[in-house]
C-alpha cells in the first residue's frame, strides 16, 4: 500500500501497519490502566524500582529505533518519478552510515584494511602493503601518526556533545515534572537526586538517558570519519547493520503476541470455563501441537511458505516486500504454534476462578456465561497475561537468531542479528581474526534481551501475587 | 495404576494421529510432491516427464488419501498418506530422498546424540542444583541479589554464542579441545567434552533460577521453621530437608526430558560435527528432505508423549501421597 505524502510516497509495508497497531493497542492498554487504581498501583510498584526504570528506559530506547524503522518512505526523484529503493525514517537518520561501503572487511575504527595487497607506488615499484580504506579514516594525512589522536578527540567531543543533549532532556524532563506536580523545579530536582521512598525511580532514568546519550553521542561523531564497528565481507557498515536488525527483533518478539494472545486467551478461557468436551477437544489440541519439538513444527511450516513465496515470487514488487512478507509469515507461525503454555496456564487458574463465589453468586443473577468470562474472569487472569508476554518477547527474540541458523529464519536479505551472526560465524577461523560483525551483533541482542529479562523480573514481582508473597516471607525470615 | 497407564497409552494414539495429520498435510497437501520434485530437480530439468520419473523413483507417485485405480481396500491404503504416515507407527519410516534407509540413519545416530545429552542433563541438573542451593544459602543478601542478576544475565546470552566463544577460546585460541568432530571409544571423550561444557553452561542462568524459586518456595513452608525450631543448623535444615523435599518439583520436571535424549541437540550437533540426530534433521531441513524431518517429528513426539508417561509414573514413586486414577 502507498500513500503520497510531501515530496516522497509513504510506503506501508504488512509489518509497518501491524506495529502500529501494536502501538495503539498499547496506548489504549496504558489509558486503561491510567484509570484503573490497582493497575496504576502495580505499574506504579514497577517503576518505583531503579532496576524497573531503567531496563525500561533501554527497552524505549530500542522500540524508538524500531519505530523509526517501521516508516518506509520513497523520494521522488528529479524526474517526477518515485526512487525504487525505499528508505525508512532510521534510513534517513543514519544517513552516511550507510553511504560508505568499503571493499571488504574492516576492523572497527581502522584507517588501513586488514589485508596487504600489492600497491603501485608514484615511483613504479610494486609494494606489499596494508591500503588506506576508502572511506575510514580518509580525512587522516598520516593515520600511523593521528589515527590515535584524532579518535581520541572525536569521542571526546563524542561524549560531551551526549553529556550536553542528556542533560537538556534531563532539564526538559524536570521542567516538565514541575508543572504537572506544580513544584518549584528546585523542589522536584532535589526529589530526583535523593528520591523518597516509593516514588517513581526518576534518578535512574535520567542515569541511564545520560549513558544512552553519551554512547549515542560518541557513535555519532566517530561514524562521521570511520566505521565505528568495522565492516562485513562485502565492505557495509556493522553498526548500521546492527541497528537496522533491531526492527526485526522487535517485531518478531511483539508481532508474534498478536496472534498467540487471542488464541491462548479465547481457548485457554474456554477450556477452563465450561469443562468437559469442550476442554477435552483444546486439551487435545494443545498436546498434540506441544508434543511437535517446536523447532521442526516452525521449520516445517516455514518451508511451505518458502515454497508458496518462490512461487509467487512475481505477485512481489520488490526485494524489501517479499522479505517483510516472510517475516510477517514466521511471526504468524511462531504465534500459532506457541500459544500452548499460555493457555495451559489459563485454563488450569480458570478452573479454580470458576468456583470462586463471586462467579456462583454471578450465575445466579443470571449473567451470561460471555459476560462472567470477559466482566469477572478475564480482568482476574490479566496478570497472567502480561507476565507471560513480557517474559516470551526475550525468548523470541533469542529464538530468531537459532531459527536463521536452522535456515528457517527471516529473509537472507533482511538484517537480522541471527542473519548477522550465521554470515560471520566461519570468520572467527580468519587470520586475522574477524570478530566484530558477531561482537556487534551478540551485544545488540545481549543488550535488548537483557533489558526485556530485568523489566520481566520487575514486572513479575509486581503482578504475580505469589512472587509477592515469596518476597514478604523471606523478609520476614531474614 | 496399571488401567491408568494403558488408557495412557491407548490416549497417545489419537495424538500421534494428530500430529502425522499435521505434518502430512505440511508437507504433502499445501507442498504437493510435484513442488518437491521441482525442487529437487532444479529449474533447468522441469519436464513433466522428469517430475513423474522422479516422484516414481522417491515413491511419492501416489494420490494422498483416496486412490480411485485401487482395489477395494487398495482404495484406501495404496496412498501416500498411508504410505508416508500410518506405517510410522509400525516403525517403517521408509527410505530418505537420496535412497538411505532412515531406519537405519537413526539407529547408527542415536549413540553419539546421546553421549553429548546426557551428560549435559546429568551435570547441568548438578550445576544448576548447587548454585541454586548457594543461592538460597546466602539469601536475602546482597550476594544474592547480584547472583540472580548474574543469573538472568546469563540467561540473556544467545545459546550461539556460548558455541561460538567456546569454540573460539577454548579450542582455537588455547588449543584445550578439538574444535568439532567425533570419534569412537575412548577417542570420543575428548569431542564430547567441550559440547557437553559448553551446554551446561549455557543452561545455567534459566535453569538455577528456576531451582531457585522451587527451593524458596520450600523453605516458606512449615516444616522448615519445625526443623529449624527443633534446632537444626542451616546446613542441616537445607541439605536434609529442602534439598529433598525441592528434589520432587525438579526430577519430576527434568523426567520429561528424558526420552527427549536421543534426539539430540539440533545446533549444539551441527556446530560441534557430532553425527547425531540433531545434526541429521537439521541437514534434512536444509536439503529439504521431507521423509526424514516428518520421521524426525513422529520420534520426537512419541518420545515427548513417552515422556509425560515417565513424569506420571515418576510422581507416584517420589510421592507416596500422589495416586494415579
Amino acid at each position: 500500500m502507498t500513500l503520497p505524502l510531501m515530496n516522497s510516497q509513504l510506503v506501508v509495508l504488512w509489518t509497518d501497519a501491524l506495529v502500529w497497531l501494536l502501538v495503539l493497542v498499547c496506548a489504549i492498554f496504558s489509558m486503561h490502566v491510567v484509570r484503573s487504581p490497582t493497575l496504576r498501583m502495580a505499574w506504579h510498584s514497577v517503576l518505583v524500582r531503579p532496576m524497573g526504570m531503567a531496563s525500561l528506559t533501554v527497552l524505549m530506547a530500542f522500540v524508538l529505533i524500531g519505530l523509526a524503522d517501521s516508516i518506509h518512505l520513497r523520494e521522488r526523484l528529479d524526474n517526477g518519478q518515485y526512487d525504487v529503493e525505499v528508505h525508512s525514517l532510521l534510513d534517513r537518520a543514519l544517513g552516511d552510515l550507510n553511504a560508505h561501503p568499503e571493499r571488504t572487511y574492516s576492523a572497527p575504527l581502522a584507517a588501513y584494511a586488514l589485508a596487504k595487497e600489492t600497491v603501485q607506488q608514484p615511483d613504479g615499484i610494486q609494494t606489499r602493503e596494508y591500503p588506506r580504506l576508502r572511506f575510514g579514516g580518509a580525512h587522516l594525512v598520516d593515520p600511523t601518526a593521528d589515527w590515535a589522536n584524532d579518535v581520541t578527540t572525536r569521542a571526546a567531543k563524542g561524549v560531551a556533545l551526549g553529556a550536553i543533549a542528556s542533560v537538556l532532556l534531563m532539564a526538559f524532563c524536570t521542567l516538565l515534572l514541575s508543572i504537572f506536580r506544580q513544584q518549584s523545579p528546585i523542589r522536584v530536582l532535589l526529589g530526583i537526586v535523593r528520591p523518597k521512598p516509593d516514588t517513581i525511580a526518576w534518578r535512574s532514568f535520567m542515569l541511564t538517558l545520560l549513558v544512552l546519550c553519551i554512547l549515542a553521542g560518541a557513535g555519532m561523531t566517530l561514524a562521521q570519519g570511520y566505521h565505528v564497528m568495522g565492516t562485513d565481507k562485502v565492505g557495509q557498515d556493522v553498526l548500521y547493520q546492527s541497528l537496522k536488525s533491531v526492527r526485526t527483533g522487535l517485531v518478531i518478539g511483539t508481532l508474534t503476541t498478536l496472534v498467540t494472545l487471542p488464541l491462548a486467551i479465547g481457548l485457554g478461557l474456554l477450556a477452563g470455563y465450561f469443562r468437559g468436551w469442550v476442554d477435552d477437544v483444546i486439551q487435545y489440541i494443545y498436546t498434540t501441537l506441544n508434543s511437535i519439538p517446536w523447532v521442526l513444527l516452525v521449520a516445517a511450516a516455514v518451508l511451505v511458505v518458502q515454497v508458496f513465496i518462490e512461487q509467487h515470487e512475481s505477485s512481489f514488487s520488490s526485494a524489501a516486500e517479499r522479505a517483510d512478507v516472510r517475516l510477517l509469515a514466521l511471526c504468524m507461525i511462531i504465534g500459532l504454534t506457541g500459544w500452548t503454555g499460555l493457555a495451559r496456564l489459563l485454563r488450569a487458574e480458570v478452573l479454580k476462578l470458576r468456583e470462586q463465589d463471586y462467579v456462583t453468586a454471578a450465575r445466579a443473577f443470571g449473567v451470561s456465561n460471555l459476560q462472567i468470562l470477559l466482566r469477572h474472569i478475564l480482568p482476574n487472569v490479566q496478570h497472567l497475561i502480561l507476565i507471560s508476554v513480557v517474559m516470551d518477547f526475550s525468548g523470541l527474540v533469542l529464538a530468531e537468531a537459532i531459527l536463521s541458523y536452522v535456515g528457517v529464519g527471516v529473509d537472507p536479505v533482511m538484517n537480522s542479528w541471527g542473519n548477522m551472526i550465521n554470515a560471520a560465524r566461519l570468520e572467527l577461523a580468519r587470520e586475522p581474526v574477524v570478530w566484530w560483525p558477531l561482537a556487534t551483533a551478540f551485544s545488540f541482542m545481549f543488550a535488548l534481551v537483557l533489558a526485556a529479562n530485568l523489566f520481566a523480573d520487575v514486572v513479575r514481582d509486581a503482578f504475580d501475587p505469589r512472587a509477592g508473597n515469596q518476597h514478604s516471607g523471606k523478609d520476614g525470615e531474614a | 495404576m496399571i488401567r491408568y497407564l494403558v488408557r495412557r497409552v491407548l490416549y497417545a494414539f489419537p495424538i500421534l494421529i494428530g500430529v502425522n495429520l499435521i505434518t502430512f498435510f505440511l508437507f504433502f497437501v499445501v507442498n504437493t510432491p510435484d513442488n518437491m520434485a521441482r525442487i529437487h530437480l532444479g529449474v533447468k530439468h522441469v519436464t513433466p516427464e522428469a517430475i513423474r520419473q522422479w516422484k516414481a523413483e522417491h515413491g511419492y507417485d501416489k494420490p494422498l488419501f483416496l486412490n480411485s485405480d485401487g482395489q477395494g481396500v487398495n482404495k484406501l491404503t495404496d496412498t501416500l498418506f498411508v504410505e508416508r504416515s500410518l506405517k510410522l507407527f509400525a516403525l517403517d519410516f521408509g527410505k530418505a530422498d537420496d535412497g538411505r534407509d532412515i531406519a537405519r540413519d537413526i539407529k547408527n545416530r542415536m549413540w553419539p546424540s546421546l553421549a553429548i545429552a546426557l551428560p549435559v542433563f546429568i551435570f547441568g541438573l548438578m550445576a544448576n542444583i548447587t548454585i541454586a542451593l548457594l543461592m538460597i544459602f546466602y539469601r536475602a543478601t546482597r550476594l544474592e541479589y547480584l547472583g540472580v542478576i548474574g543469573l538472568i544475565a546469563l540467561m540473556s546470552i544467545s545459546g550461539l554464542f556460548y558455541i561460538i566463544a567456546g569454540q573460539y577460546f577454548i579450542a582455537k585460541l588455547w588449543q584445550w579441545l578439538p574444535i568439532s568432530g567425533y570419534g569412537d571409544g575412548i577417542d570420543a571423550f575428548k569431542f564430547i567434552l567441550l559440547p557437553v561444557l559448553v551446554s551446561v553452561a549455557a543452561g545455567i542462568g534459566s535453569g538455577a533460577r528456576w531451582y531457585r524459586t522451587i527451593f524458596l518456595e520450600e523453605i516458606g513452608k512449615d516444616y522448615v521453621r519445625t526443623a529449624r525450631a527443633k534446632g537444626l543448623s542451616e546446613m542441616r535444615v537445607l541439605f536434609r530437608h529442602v534439598l529433598k523435599n525441592g528434589m520432587i518439583p525438579i526430577l519430576t520436571g527434568a523426567v520429561v526430558v528424558l526420552p527427549l535424549l536421543f534426539t539430540g541437540s539440533l545446533v549444539t550437533e551441527s556446530f560441534f560435527g557430532i553425527p547425531g540426530l540433531g545434526s541429521y534433521t537439521i541437514d534434512a531441513i536444509r536439503a529439504q528432505d521431507f521423509a526424514i524431518v516428518q520421521t524426525m517429528v513422529f520420534l520426537g513426539s512419541a518420545l515427548y508423549i513417552l515422556g509425560l508417561l515417565l513424569t506420571d509414573i515418576s510422581y507416584t514413586l517420589v510421592d507416596p501421597r500422589v495416586k494415579l486414577s
